[in-house]
This record gives structure tokens, C-alpha cells and sequence, in this order.
């Protein structure tokens, strides 16, 4: 039997749990969202013990360095022990500055810090409220523009979304955690072709990777493809023909599966990118939104030649209820 | 594999970066084959492409620790969803197709596709 050690109690695994299902299922609370290893939500430091390898799949150089770890993935092999500590450390305060909707179902929250966060465009975060429930959102704002910008699409039934659009008020203090992912423009070949693909707010992470981008003098043909069910979901479409006004380079495309018009084109996202980048070998690529659709892109685009090293995907990998919980338990404390 | 005189082919092709830019080209095309690429479908298209790495690595004679028993187990999986002759025969044609693709030397290709076609009884767990 593996056991962990938290706040100077032992808490024993059965065979093949991970970390994270241990310590919830004796009642210790973990912030967690995706339980996939992509999101970072459930991140921990352990100060006593060896962490597996798949476990810092994907985190920093800095946080490994560190001791932290995602106890999601954290599978402790039999008779081995492990102590460890939130990541309370690693949370930023940050405080709800405003809150707008972009469209009828995507509202746009902006944040800030006291001290200002060192993240890439496109990068994501972790939103913890401050009972501990946590969410990722991808960072649509750049850098230099001081106030962090999410756009969060409202699920019906949403823990996160749902409290951000009916209860929280600019002011509301939150955390944050991070940055994380490497969905960012990398500076260095100007003219090496781009394909960005989003769908719904896949949009956010594209929409600060465009403009980081064309500010550091890309000359290169960007594409920028963001793809909805109906018109309805499409959001940022006067800033971005706007964008793609002033600069020629850029060639943005909305696209629906029903319901397109002049502006906006009508199919399936990739039929559509393939019908304009036949041959994107060479290209570099950012992937963000659905899992099924950032998945089969991801893969159509490496079939039509682009290198893997090259392709950027944040698949918005839903939460996950928690075990045991029961159906009729929804948004509750997740 | 090879003595210690004669270089691997691993080694005569140009080592671990001839591997790293021969698994893309063979992974792609292992994809693109709808009679096998349902055994390599995965969601996390970077774990099959190191797999494919210690494939092709294996097979040129690199530096790989598998013995015929964890071939056995390793594709044990794939032989009960039905792994048989025809699917390891066209792994082995896009295996010398890439090769040949990046230029190795007819007589290499052989060298490769025979350590290729001795590991196939545990493959195919025969
Ligand atoms: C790396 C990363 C980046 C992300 N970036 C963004 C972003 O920029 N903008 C954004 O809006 N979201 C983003 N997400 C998703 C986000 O983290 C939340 O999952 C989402 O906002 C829903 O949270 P919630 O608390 O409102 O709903 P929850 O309470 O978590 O969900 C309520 C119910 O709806 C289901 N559900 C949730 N989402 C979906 C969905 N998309 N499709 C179908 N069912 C669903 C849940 O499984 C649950 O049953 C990202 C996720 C990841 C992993
Ligand atoms: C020359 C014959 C072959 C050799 C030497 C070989 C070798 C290997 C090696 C070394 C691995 C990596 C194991 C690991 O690190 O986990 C592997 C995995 C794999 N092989 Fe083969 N292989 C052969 C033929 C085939 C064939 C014919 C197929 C199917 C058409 C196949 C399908 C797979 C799959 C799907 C995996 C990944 C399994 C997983 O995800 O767990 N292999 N093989």
C-alpha cells in the first residue's frame, strides 16, 4: 500500500488511485478540474518523497524544480510514501475589475493583479474562487495591456461560468494560478506561415496569440480560423476584420456549420482550412477549444504535413464530477 | 544486432536525429493506412510518436532493451483485437518506404526490414 502524508495526516491509496482521488475520497479538498493532466487545477508540491515522472508531464522547469507535481496523474507505486502541500504558494490575489458579454452566451472577464503576472499570450490559468473551486481559462489579452482578459462561455448547470455570470461582481477577489501551456507565438521566423483554428472560446487564446504576433512585426500569411454552430456563436468579429484591415497579412475566417452568409463561411472547420491551406507543411499551428475537434485537426494537420513539434493544441477539456457524488449533485463543491 | 566491429545500421544511418525525422514521415504514413491505423489511434499523438521512435529504433538496431518476451506482451493486446500477417505486412512496407524515402542504402533497408521480419512470430504471438 502507497500512502500520503497532508497537513501531518497519513492518508493510504488503494492500488492504482492517484493521488488526487485518495485525498478527495477521505474528504481532504483539492482544487480539480479535468483530472487529465491538462488543466493544473489539482497542482501540489511535495516536500518529502519521490514524485513519478507522468506525474510533471508538461509543468515547468521551474515548478519540477520545485517539487511540484499534478495529483491527478500522481500514481505512487506500492509500499512508497509521499508528503505533500497545496499550492497555495503559487496563487496570485487578483480582483474581478469588470465583467461584459462578448456575445449572448460568452462573457468577457477581465482581472487584476497586484503584482503583474509573467505569462505568454495564449498561455491559461487557473481560476480559483475563493472557496477553492477552480476552473482554466486562456488568456486572450496581452502582456503589455496590464488587465488579464478571459472569455468564458456559460454552460447551463456551470459551476464557474455560471457564478461568474449571475453572482460576481467587479471587485470580487479571486486567485490565480499559473501561467500554463505552451499555445504562444514564438518570435524568430517572421515569414513562417500561421494557422490558427478555434472553436466557441477557442477563440480567446488565438485572439492574443494574433495580435502578439503581428506586434512583434510577423510578416508571414496568418490564418485565423474560428468556427461556431451558428453565427449566434461567433464573437470579436468586427475587431478582428478590423485587424485584418490593417493588416494585409492576416486572413481572418468565421465560419458556421449552418447558417453561413457573405462574410461567413458554411462546412465543417477542417474542410474549410484545407479548402485554403492545401499544404501547410512547414507551417506552425495553434488548436484550441473542443477536445474532439482540437484531436482531429490536430491529427488531419499532421497528415497533411505539418511537423508535430510545430502543432500547439489546449483541447478545453471539461471538469470531471467528483466520484461518489451523486447525479442530483450538480454544481455543488466540486 | 551487430558485432563489435560492423556498425549498427541505427548508427551507419545517422542515430537518434535520422530516427527523430524518420518517425514522422513513418508515423504519417502508418495514419494514413486505414488498415492499420486504428492500432495507433491515441489522444496523445506525442506518446505514439516516442513508441513509434522505439520501433523504429529496435529495428535498425539502436540502442533498445526489448527482448522477444516483451514484444510478446506488448502486442498481446493487439492480437486479440485481430493483429495478423496483413497488418504486420504493411508496417513492414512503410517502414521501407520511409527508409527508402530518406535515402538509406538498398542493402541497409534489407538489413533492417530482416531484424523487422524475425520479430514477427512475437509479434504476432506464434
Ligand atoms: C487548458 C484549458 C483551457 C480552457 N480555456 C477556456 C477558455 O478560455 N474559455 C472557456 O470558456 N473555457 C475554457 N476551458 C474550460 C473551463 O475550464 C471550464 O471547464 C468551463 O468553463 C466549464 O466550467 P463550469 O464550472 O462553468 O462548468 P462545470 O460545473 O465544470 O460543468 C457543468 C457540467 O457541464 C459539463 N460541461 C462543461 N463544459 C462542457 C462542454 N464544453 N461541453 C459539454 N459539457 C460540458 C460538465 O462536465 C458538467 O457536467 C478551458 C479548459 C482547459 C482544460
Ligand atoms: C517488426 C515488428 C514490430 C516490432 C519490432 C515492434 C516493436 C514495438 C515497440 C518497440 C513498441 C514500443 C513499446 C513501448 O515502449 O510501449 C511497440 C508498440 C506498439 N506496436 Fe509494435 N512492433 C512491430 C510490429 C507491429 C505491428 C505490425 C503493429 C500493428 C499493425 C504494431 C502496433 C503497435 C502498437 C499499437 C504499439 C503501441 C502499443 C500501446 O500503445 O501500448 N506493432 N511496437
Amino acid at each position: 500500500m502507497a500512502k500520503v502524508k497532508h497537513e501531518s495526516s497519513w492518508y493510504p491509496l488503494e492500488p492504482g488511485e492517484s493521488v488526487l482521488e485518495g485525498l478527495l475520497r477521505q474528504g481532504v479538498s483539492v482544487p480539480n478540474s479535468c483530472r487529465a493532466g491538462a488543466c493544473q487545477s489539482c497542482l501540489m508540491k511535495a516536500v518529502g518523497g519521490a514524485v513519478p515522472e507522468a506525474a510533471r508531464v508538461g509543468l515547468k522547469d521551474t515548478l519540477v524544480a520545485q517539487g511540484y507535481f499534478l495529483a491527478c496523474t500522481c500514481r505512487l507505486p506500492e509500499g512508497t510514501e509521499l508528503e505533500v502541500a497545496g499550492a497555495e504558494g503559487l496563487r496570485v490575489p487578483a480582483r474581478i475589475s469588470a465583467l461584459s458579454p462578448l456575445s449572448r452566451d460568452v462573457l468577457k472577464v477581465s482581472l487584476v493583479t497586484d503584482a503583474p503576472l509573467d505569462y505568454r499570450a495564449g498561455q491559461y490559468v487557473s481560476l480559483v474562487r475563493e472557496d477553492g473551486l477552480a476552473r482554466s481559462y486562456s488568456l486572450a489579452s496581452l502582456p503589455r495591456e496590464g488587465v488579464l482578459e478571459l472569455h468564458v462561455r456559460l454552460i447551463t448547470g456551470g459551476a464557474m461560468s455560471g457564478w461568474l455570470a449571475s453572482e460576481a461582481r467587479p471587485g470580487a477577489r479571486v486567485f490565480l494560478q499559473g501561467p500554463a501551456g505552451s499555445c504562444f507565438y514564438v518570435p524568430g521566423r517572421p515569414e513562417q506561415p500561421l494557422l490558427l483554428a478555434g472553436t466557441g472560446t477557442g477563440l480567446a487564446p488565438l485572439y492574443g496569440i494574433v495580435r502578439d504576433a503581428l506586434e512583434a512585426g510577423h510578416s508571414g500569411p496568418i490564418w485565423l480560423f474560428h468556427g461556431a454552430r451558428t453565427p449566434a456563436g461567433l464573437y470579436l468579429r468586427e475587431e478582428l476584420r478590423g485587424l485584418a484591415e490593417r493588416h494585409p497579412q492576416l486572413h481572418y475566417r468565421p465560419c458556421v456549420l449552418e447558417g453561413g452568409t457573405r462574410d461567413i463561411a458554411e462546412g465543417p472547420l477542417d474542410v474549410l482550412i484545407r479548402a485554403e491551406c492545401p499544404k501547410p507543411v512547414g507551417w506552425r499551428a495553434w488548436l484550441c477549444g473542443d477536445p474532439q475537434l482540437v484531436l482531429s485537426l490536430r491529427k488531419k494537420l499532421f497528415l497533411s504535413g505539418l511537423s508535430l513539434k510545430d502543432l500547439h493544441a489546449d483541447s478545453f477539456l471539461p471538469s470531471v464530477p467528483q466520484a461518489g457524488a451523486s447525479p442530483t449533485d450538480t454544481a455543488g463543491a466540486r | 544486432m551487430s558485432d563489435a566491429v560492423t556498425k549498427s545500421v541505427y548508427e551507419q544511418i545517422g542515430g537518434e536525429p535520422a530516427m527523430a525525422a524518420a518517425v514522422e514521415v513513418f508515423y504519417r504514413k502508418v495514419l494514413a493506412d486505414d488498415r492499420i491505423s486504428h492500432f495507433f489511434e491515441d489522444v496523445d499523438m506525442e506518446r505514439q510518436a516516442a513508441k513509434q521512435k522505439a520501433f523504429l529504433t529496435m529495428v535498425t538496431g539502436g540502442p533498445s532493451s526489448y527482448s522477444g518476451k516483451d514484444m510478446r506482451a506488448g502486442h498481446a493486446h493487439l492480437v486479440k483485437q485481430g493483429l495478423n500477417d496483413m497488418h504486420f505486412d504493411a508496417v513492414a512496407g512503410h517502414l521501407k518506404e520511409t527508409l527508402e524515402e530518406l535515402g538509406v542504402p538498398a542493402p541497409l533497408v534489407a538489413k533492417v526490414l530482416a531484424i523487422a521480419e524475425s520479430a514477427r512470430a512475437d509479434v504476432l504471438n506464434r
